[in-house]
């Protein structure tokens, strides 16, 4: 099986917030905490493009490489998650991360910085699948259901898209195919470590 | 006399050299708790269900649980497959 991975279709992005309001409604995310937003690029000049953002799930994680206690952990399916009983907040991991996925509660009882909150692909996190204490700590575990992310099911357009990364890239393919135009994949380069699709390879147009 | 240390010599320069193309281990190296298989379900029994639990594949089945996420994905993100 590939891995999971995330796509978020910059031509059909419309701004609407669902994807955040499906994550937090489904894992309970407290106050002060978006695990997802939606980011706009190039505000204001025409063109612009909206585009859906969380934890993506790296091929190799910068998160994972700075964790001081390695609370982190990937998954068979590749799916990063982390442990929050061995998490000590110091927040190297939202320094590291290039998609500003980690988060932090302020109002926790040691101050400023309580255990970093991330999106977890809807896979909950090490305690027993589907158990009172991996959904407060985590959210819900809708991959052990046999479901997908929250966030993609519930995008009314289509443009988050999350499962296999064979089958999403499937999908992004046939439609940038069909019309012709939109093959940027922002973040898919950083993230799995390819050439930013879309882009020019370095030192010149391929021929 | 000297073939065979050259021959050691060579196996080990070509293993060292294909070492760097390997995978970084994915598991849990560093000992935190690790998760459980996603396609045991989410029951309180292994391998079992809940009410929540999306109907079409047999959970505890790996390969069931990938086919699931598969033709959910199509289902349900691929609308051209609906279209044409």
């Amino acid at each position: 099986m590939a891995r999971m991975k995330f796509v978020c279709d910059a031509e059909r992005c419309i701004e609407c917030n669902g994807c955040v309001t499906a994550c937090k409604n489904e894992n309970e995310v407290p106050w002060g905490v978006n695990r997802r937003r939606v980011v706009t690029l190039n505000d204001g000049v025409p063109g612009e493009k909206s585009i859906s953002v969380a934890c993506m799930h790296c091929s190799d994680a910068p998160c994972m490489a700075v964790c001081p206690v390695q609370c982190f952990y990937r998954t068979e399916e590749g799916v990063v998650l982390h442990d929050k009983d061995v998490c000590i907040g110091c927040g190297y991991c939202s320094y590291a991360c290039p998609f500003g996925a980690p988060q932090f509660p302020s109002q926790g009882t040691f101050g400023v910085r309580g255990k970093m909150d991330k999106c977890t692909f809807c896979a909950g996190g090490p305690e027993a699948n589907g158990s009172e204490a991996e959904f407060e700590k985590y959210g819900r575990n809708r991959l052990a259901e046999g479901k997908l992310p929250a966030c993609a099911e519930m995008c009314s357009t289509k443009a988050l898209l999350a499962g296999d990364g064979d089958v999403v890239a499937d999908i992004f393919r046939t439609r940038v195919v069909q019309r012709g135009k939109g093959a940027e994949v922002w973040g898919w380069g950083t993230a799995y470590g390819s050439q930013q699709a879309g882009t020019p390879p370095a030192g010149g147009v391929r021929k | 006399m000297r073939r065979p240390g050259l021959v050691f010599a060579g196996a080990a320069l070509a293993a060292s050299c294909l070492a760097a193309c390997g995978e970084k281990p994915q598991t849990n190296a560093q000992g935190v708790k690790h998760d459980a298989v996603p396609w045991s379900g989410t029951g309180t029994q292994e391998n079992v269900g809940t009410v929540f639990t999306a109907p079409g594949w047999k959970v505890g089945d790996k390969t069931a649980w990938q086919q699931q996420l598969k033709t959910r994905a199509q289902n349900g993100q691929n609308e051209y497959n609906k279209e044409n």
